[in-house]
């Protein structure tokens, strides 16, 4: 009785196991298989790279690379990118977090419609946006520009971010703001030095995920930017295998494990504070 | 350094709650001043106005000889102590204590050394580099109350500091408070619900239930002369036994069920409760084991049966059961039934059951036993009586 | 700005004297009441200020040329008011009808077999075990990384060439070794970008899904454990039920995440073969950006909005008791 017990428990535990593998195997391989393909040259791709050429890379060299940025001039989008993402990261944060706070807070009449308008706005369909600031960039003389995407991408950004630091703001006991009232702070001294110190991880977590989301835009930019020099990454990569004839996933793979690694490090390091962030106060 | 007064202060809440009506306080220079009361009686919502954390609906609060109504909190010159202390997470030991000093922008080195004199006062210097996270409940609480008073405000006001400590961390705590407290000498108002606590460290103490006060007076004179109904119930422990009786016509006597209890002379202004039901009041430590003390006089003793019988050691509670209609509704400290007014309480809740429990403390010698007869000798001059329909006391020396 | 909202009425609370004054005290306490909603209302200008600008403007723009004739690539033709043909036009245009069914079979295809996946992700998250940070990583990684790897690493994977699913399948069965993929066949490129796109998006929606589970108390289950259930049905009785909101909140997220797709559609197959993979945003850009045609594109933005408004609308119907 108790044999076929512990055997049933053995093979529950086996089965999560697996699928726990299983799991981290399809999260994960693919990465491994463009990594391999990256490192291998254009004359093992045009000779064909694929499974049956065994897991570990045939030739191992970083020509690629080195390609992606001479050839192909990866530098400049890269660049781009990391502008727009973190001009949109920076405006995210302080826009987010006055809202957060005063959503939070400030008993201001119509809160629940507030934030029930900016959580709208962020299933706002992306493509149904970009004919009419298509047609405003243009006439600004704005379009094949990074800059306007700074603005833009916030549509991705701030809903987000602003319910995610109410959440926030609104688990601070508000004890702790009123004893800074009490010790003699003013309304603001006592939001930046006690709210704002203590809401530090929240609005970390707000800016982490603001940085992924604008980093991962290929609509606005597709839609708007013209020449490979004022591409972001995203798009930039999709026009490396296009000219040719023959498709380099080498080319294309390693200008993916450039965007990839910066990212994939970010979240290895700070996953529990991503999970954690995302998901407290998210439903209560 | 200064007084507080409380004129007539009352507050509605936006949604119509009437937490505290018609408040008059007056703590005088290094009083501590104990406001307590049964759960959502308004005793935050009167300190929070004084503190300035929440507006006042009606009435005058003074500190020294200011009007502080439309002051904001930091201009009132109050510290207060948080129920859940309320320390600043991201802050050490020592940056917590000193916040208030360096917000009023005093000098480096001064402030370093007021904050190692509070710490020495409370015993934690060694821990001033510590975060709050990395202390222990007892020490959380003493860094709140070290905040309060490196400030030396006019007031002091605090929220039930102890009651997230345990009981045996609870009982040195207070003394601890009282101690501090007596040293600063500043005027301190301290809310709890624990009649013990009130008891014990209060200089004065202001009995609040819905929102209005009900008595404010030394400990001993709550104890020994409660105003109303509600304050007898509320204070004591275990609660005075109250029982419906009826006034003998010559205002010399209480009848309770079949037993007669005669009253001390001297008794003033019973007139017109004679040959009509009062409210009959004994405290459990006034009623004792007659057999140990040869027979009661008549009029003196009261038998009751037995029920049970709870040894604590340096005392007995004996548990028993009286043919006289006890007073039904009056809790204590706590139960939702107490959050009515003591008034509401005397008027025709009076018990429909004709036996009715009580409870006797008597010497751990005693020999009563469960389901025996027992009988009491009373100290009728420690009877209270109260009038039925306002709860009020009456036939007072 | 905040500061200034709050300075003047913390200036001008100097402490009267003496009891009187009711009126004048009144006054002054509402207008402090009144700066602190000033204030409120200063700080969550910004944000309510820019989504407004970012999306009504393009919904109102949209509205506007949807009525027009704008279209870029014939500039001698002037803009002018064309009433509602432009709608007519989609109503009726097989392309766009075709697109529509597509799109919302895709839509249910992700919303229910992502959320299932995303589910069971989410059951493995909430337990913990040696190995659980491990997995946390593996699956935001691919919620972290753009689309755009996404579709490369999958194209890559696919590709007969350079891939290794071909292979991976040829171990499996013989003659699963040559499937062609992306490109050939309609179901084989919808396979290819389904793929691609629960990949991505699985994570996210396990992510609120375990924020659901991480608020169902323990005890429940130690009750339930009491009461004899077993694990499936605790599973079934407790966490079902407790879970639902957040189901719903997944479900309705997802739901739209995918009733948008466009990014893997044109990385991965450009709408091909022919047009069988073409998308309604798909569609949009086309007429848009390839066509230049803001009025007919116009109409159908409009259309998309109003279908996204539907499914938002239960969105927050459902989270409104969360807020
Ligand atoms: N912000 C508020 N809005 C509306 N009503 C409130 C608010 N705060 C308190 N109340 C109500 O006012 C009454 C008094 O509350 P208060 O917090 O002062 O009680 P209390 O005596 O401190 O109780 P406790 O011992 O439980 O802390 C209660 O009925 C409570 O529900
Ligand atoms: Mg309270």
């Amino acid at each position: 009785m108790t044999g076929r017990l512990r055997m049933r428990v053995v093979v529950r535990e086996t089965g999560f196991y697996l699928g726990v593998l299983v799991v981290i195997a399809i999260a994960l391989f693919p990465f491994y298989w463009i990594l391999r393909t990256s490192l291998e040259s254009d004359g093992q791709v045009a000779a064909g790279v694929g499974g049956k050429n065994g897991l570990l890379p045939s030739h191992l060299t970083l020509s690629s690379y080195v390609n992606d940025f001479t050839q192909q001039h990866f530098l400049t989008p890269l660049v781009n990118s990391i502008v727009v993402a973190l001009a949109t990261t920076f405006v995210t944060i302080i826009v987010a977090t006055l809202a957060g706070y005063a959503l939070a807070r400030l008993n201001i009449r119509g809160a629940g419609a507030i934030l029930g308008f900016v959580l709208l706005a962020g299933f706002f369909p992306v493509l149904a946006m970009i004919g009419p600031l298509f047609l405003l960039l243009k006439d600004l003389g704005m379009l094949n520009s990074i800059y306007p995407l700074i603005v833009i991408y916030l549509v991705y950004t701030l809903p987000i971010s602003t319910w995610l630091l109410r959440n926030f703001f609104a688990q601070i006991p508000r004890e702790l703001e009123e004893a800074a009232l009490v010790d003699g702070a003013t309304r603001l001294q006592a939001l930046v030095k006690v709210v704002a110190p203590v809401a530090v991880p929240g609005v970390f977590t707000a800016a982490i995920l603001s940085f992924i989301l604008a980093w991962n835009d290929f609509a606005f930019a597709v839609s708007f930017l013209e020449t490979p020099s004022h591409f972001t990454a995203p798009l930039s990569i999709v026009t490396f295998g296009q000219s040719q004839f023959q498709v380099f996933y080498n080319r294309i793979d390693a200008a993916v494990v450039i965007i990839s690694v910066p990212i994939a490090a970010l979240v290895l390091i700070l996953q529990r504070r991503i999970v954690s962030g995302l998901t407290a106060g998210s439903f209560r | 350094m200064a007084t507080v007064s409380l004129e007539g202060v009352s507050k509605t809440y936006p949604n119509g709650v009437r937490a505290v009506s018609g408040l008059d306080l007056e703590i005088a220079d290094g009083e501590f001043m104990v406001l307590v009361g049964p759960s959502g009686c308004g005793k935050t919502t009167a300190l929070r106005m004084v503190a300035g954390l929440e507006e006042i609906s009606e009435g005058t609060i003074r500190v020294g000889d200011r009007v502080v109504n439309e002051l904001s909190p930091r201009e009132r010159d109050v510290a207060m102590v948080f129920q859940n202390y309320a320390l600043y997470p991201h802050m050490t030991v020592a940056e917590n204590i000193g916040f208030a000093l360096r917000l009023a922008k005093m000098p480096k080195g001064e402030v370093r050394s007021k904050v190692e004199e509070a710490a020495a006062i409370l015993g934690l210097t060694e821990h001033l580099d510590r975060k709050p996270s990395q202390l222990s409940g007892g020490q959380r609480q003493r860094v709140a109350m070290g905040r309060a008073i490196v400030r030396e405000p006019a007031v002091f006001l605090m929220d039930e500091p102890l009651s997230n400590l345990d009981a045996k961390l609870r009982v040195q705590m207070r003394t601890e408070i009282a101690r501090i407290q007596r040293r600063v000498n500043v005027a301190t108002i301290y809310v709890t619900h624990d009649q013990t606590e009130a008891m014990t460290m209060g200089d004065r103490v202001a009995v609040l239930s819905a929102g209005t006060l009900q008595q404010c007076d030394v400990p001993q004179s709550l104890y020994d002369r409660p105003a109303n109904l509600f304050v007898a119930a509320f204070i004591g422990s275990p609660a005075m036994n109250l029982y419906e009786g009826i006034l003998s016509d010559g205002a010399d006597s209480v009848r309770l069920g079949e037993q007669c209890l005669s009253l001390p002379p001297g008794l003033t202004s019973l007139e017109a409760w004679r040959g009509s039901p009062v409210v009959v009041g004994v405290r459990p430590e006034n009623l004792h084991d007659a057999a140990g003390q040869g027979e009661p006089a008549p009029g003196r003793a009261l038998e009751g049966d037995v029920e049970l019988v709870e040894a604590l050691g340096s005392e007995r509670l004996v548990h028993f059961r009286l043919e006289a209609s006890r007073l039904h509704g009056v809790g204590v400290a706590g139960g939702a039934g107490s959050e009515r007014d003591a008034a509401d309480l005397g008027r025709g809740e009076l018990g429909a059951a004709a036996a009715s429990v009580g409870v006797a403390r008597v010497e751990p010698t005693s020999s009563i036993r469960g389901g025996e007869r027992a009988r009491f000798a009373v100290d009728v001059e420690r009877l209270h009586l109260f009038d039925p329909s306002s709860g009020q006391a009456i036939g007072r020396h | 700005m905040s500061g200034q909202a709050i300075a003047p009425a913390a200036a001008s609370e100097a402490a009267p004297t003496g009891g009187g004054g009711g009126t004048a005290r009144r006054a002054r306490r509402s207008s402090r009441r009144a700066a602190d909603r000033r204030l409120g209302y200063a700080l969550v200008a910004p944000a309510v200020i820019l989504l407004l600008a970012i999306t009504g403007f393009p919904l109102v723009y949209n509205l506007w040329n949807s009525f027009h004739y704008v279209n870029l690539s014939y500039a001698n033709v002037p803009q002018h008011f064309v009433g509602l043909s432009n709608y007519t036009r989609m109503f009726t245009s097989s392309s766009w009808l075709a697109s529509l069914e597509r799109t919302l079979a895709f839509t249910a295809v992700s919303a229910v077999f992502d959320t299932a996946v995303a589910l069971g992700l989410a059951l493995m998250l909430h337990r913990r075990f040696p190995g659980r940070g491990l997995l946390r990583a593996a699956i935001l990684i691919p919620w972290a990384v753009p689309t755009v790897v996404s579709a490369m690493l999958w194209q890559t994977m696919f590709d007969p060439r350079a891939g290794f699913v071909d292979y991976f399948l040829g171990i499996v069965h013989p003659s699963w070794g040559s499937l062609t993929w992306a490109g050939a066949s309609v179901l084989r490129s919808w396979v290819v970008v389904f793929i691609a796109d629960a990949w991505k998006n699985v994570p996210f929606v396990a992510i609120i899904l375990l924020a659901g589970l991480q608020v169902i108390p323990t005890e429940v289950y130690e009750a339930a454990k009491i009461d004899g259930a077993t694990a499936w049905q605790s599973f079934r009785r407790m966490t079902l039920p407790l879970l639902k909101p957040a189901i719903m909140v997944a479900l309705v997220f997802r739901t739209l995440q995918a009733f948008f797709v466009f990014d893997v559609i044109y990385i991965m197959t450009g709408g091909g073969p022919g047009t069988s993979t073409e998308t309604l945003s798909f569609l949009n850009y086309q007429t848009f950006i390839t066509n230049t045609d803001f009025g007919y594109g116009g109409a159908m933005s409009i259309v998309l909005i109003v279908m996204a408004l539907v499914i938002a609308g239960v969105y927050v119907r459902v989270l409104r008791p969360e807020l």
